[in-house]
């Protein structure tokens, strides 16, 4: 066992588990005892479900003492983004309006597929309203806290995910990524985060945000956790329509394979621009780690991620229109006046954008035919501080809110699989984009283990 | 022929009859924020609309029967 527990990885919690060199229930009770000790100066539990979670370790111990095979995540205690489904909670989604919901009738498709494997669910994960955020600020819950300097924002909208793995709250954690919102936070809190192929996995019991744009996926300190838990989770599902209907294609097995003999690419272009140094430090640390010498453009980033904002805007709106009819005074107003303004676009350019978005998917598929992976920033800048509203970049005053995600829209956009890599900067750390084709799961993760292998990514503590 | 009054913005013509049409509550406190906001959101659609698409497009979802 490690001297430190709170740095143990969900993969060698599991391992202890199955040897029986400790026991679900001491693994939960010592996240649970984290939690309380530590949740207060970072906020990114909003709700802690220690009685299911003891009562769940139970019988995960009973079970193997009772000779049943433990699963692959035997005793890692997990936790969740607040727009999962979870048995007996309502789903605020980080909403006050949705804390009137009914509690929910049973668990997120994913919750339940990670419980299947033996993990432990201990508590839902603070977030910004309705997902509609890059801040990890939400004016109900206050704003989750960075680890590295609580003065700091989480990046959202899963910041309470991102704070809780950075924190060592918990090894595990899903959130949501519509624009960003899992590569955000993964880059200001310095973690690793899958953001898998658009219909890879099941959203199934979930609160939605943007349906063209949703996906779900892990942050953990390891590559290794995240390929063990995004494992558990694949599978298709009919009860969500978009969830592709593949068969599951586990990483595990290949993940040590390395990143030999992979093309690889910087982004050039838009990607090179509107950076701070830091950023372009980390993407350059990675780059000269992988051997990528060349660059490849996107064509139309700028575009695709101007149709990305108007897709979410218009089907966000749609999504909240009776809300905002009904309770506009319950909602952050932030949220509130731009979902409003969405509700007032044109239809014909909302088609407009979704057929942009077929075009810009085609050129970029081209692209893979000559390359494997593309390395982008994930960030523009290292964590802000809480309630920032403008960032100096090149000498000139711009608003920070709108331009935290300018690198990942254009991504996620076409449904791109990433792997966000944390890079150890000082103050602060930051993450780099690790991007493949669709389906390529697979080779995002084996570049992020050998970055990780290197020493090049890590999860520092905070 | 009826003149645009450059004092009035078309912009502001538009969130009022939106509002009118989609039932939606616009306080007039919260007026220049949707108005800001709608402004980006129509300049980043038509930087898209600028983008010349074959008629034959189609929209990247599709449905499926």
């Amino acid at each position: 066992m490690p001297a430190d527990l709170a740095e143990t990885t969900a993969a060698e919690i599991a391992d202890f588990v199955r040897a029986g060199a400790t026991t679900a229930l001491a693994e939960t009770e010592a996240a649970l005892a984290r939690i309380e000790k530590l949740n207060p100066g970072l906020n990114a539990f909003t709700d802690v479900t220690a009685e299911r979670a003891r009562d769940r370790a139970r019988t995960i111990d009973a079970d193997r003492a009772a000779g049943k095979p433990p699963g692959p995540l035997a005793g890692v205690p997990f936790a969740v983004k607040n727009l999962f489904d979870i048995a007996g909670l309502a789903t605020r989604a980080g909403s006050k309006i949705n804390r009137a919901r009914p509690p929910a009738e049973r668990d997120a498709a994913l919750i339940e597929r990670l419980e299947a494997a033996g993990a432990v669910l201990v508590g839902a994960l603070n977030m910004g309203e309705y997902a509609y955020d890059f801040t990890g600020e939400n004016v109900h819950d206050g704003a989750s806290r960075n680890p590295h300097d609580t003065a700091r924002m989480t990046g959202g909208s899963s910041g309470g995910s991102g704070g809780a793995v950075a924190g060592r709250l918990v090894p595990l954690a899903l959130g949501s990524d519509t624009n960003g919102s899992i590569r955000v936070p993964a880059s200001f809190c310095g973690i690793f985060g899958l953001k898998p192929t658009y219909g890879r996995l099941t959203r199934a019991g979930t609160f939605p945000f943007v349906a063209s744009l949703d996906h779900l996926g892990p942050f953990a300190r390891s590559v290794r956790d995240l390929a063990l838990a995004y494992d558990a989770m694949q599978g298709p599902d009919p009860e969500d329509p978009a969830c592709a209907d593949r068969p599951p294609e586990p990483t595990l097995p290949a993940l040590e394979r390395g990143a030999y003999g992979l093309r690889m690419a910087v982004a050039g272009g838009y990607f090179r621009k509107g950076l701070f140094p830091e950023a372009r430090d980390a993407v350059a640390r990675v780059a000269q780690a992988l051997g990528a010498r060349h660059a490849v453009e996107l064509p139309e980033a700028q575009r695709a991620r101007a149709a990305a904002y108007v897709i979410t805007a218009s089907e966000g709106a749609s999504l909240h229109l009776d809300r905002l009819r009904q309770r506009p005074n319950d909602f952050d107003p932030a949220v509130r006046d731009r979902l409003i303004a969405g509700a007032m676009i044109p239809a014909s350019l909302v088609v407009r954008a979704q057929k942009f978005r077929r075009w810009y998917r085609a050129q970029v598929l081209r692209l893979f035919e000559t390359v494997d992976i593309i390395l982008a920033p994930a960030t523009p800048c290292t964590a802000p501080r809480i309630g920032q509203e403008t960032f100096r970049l090149d000498g000139i005053e711009m608003p920070l809110r709108p331009n935290i995600g300018i690198y990942t829209q254009p991504i996620s956009f076409i449904g791109l699989p990433v792997v966000a890599v944390p890079i150890r900067l000082a103050p602060m750390p930051i993450g780099v984009q690790v991007i493949a084709a669709p389906w390529r799961e697979d080779l995002a993760l084996r570049v992020a283990r050998s970055l990780e292998q290197a020493g090049v990514a890590a999860a520092p503590k905070p | 022929m009826a003149t645009q009054d450059p004092l009035e913005d078309p912009l502001d013509d538009l969130i009022t009859a939106a509002a009118a049409a989609l039932a939606l509550p616009v306080d007039p406190a919260w007026r220049p924020a949707v108005r800001a906001h709608r402004e980006v959101t129509l300049r980043f659609a038509r930087s898209v609309e600028e983008f010349a698409l074959p008629d034959e497009s189609e929209p990247a979802p599709v449905f499926r029967a």
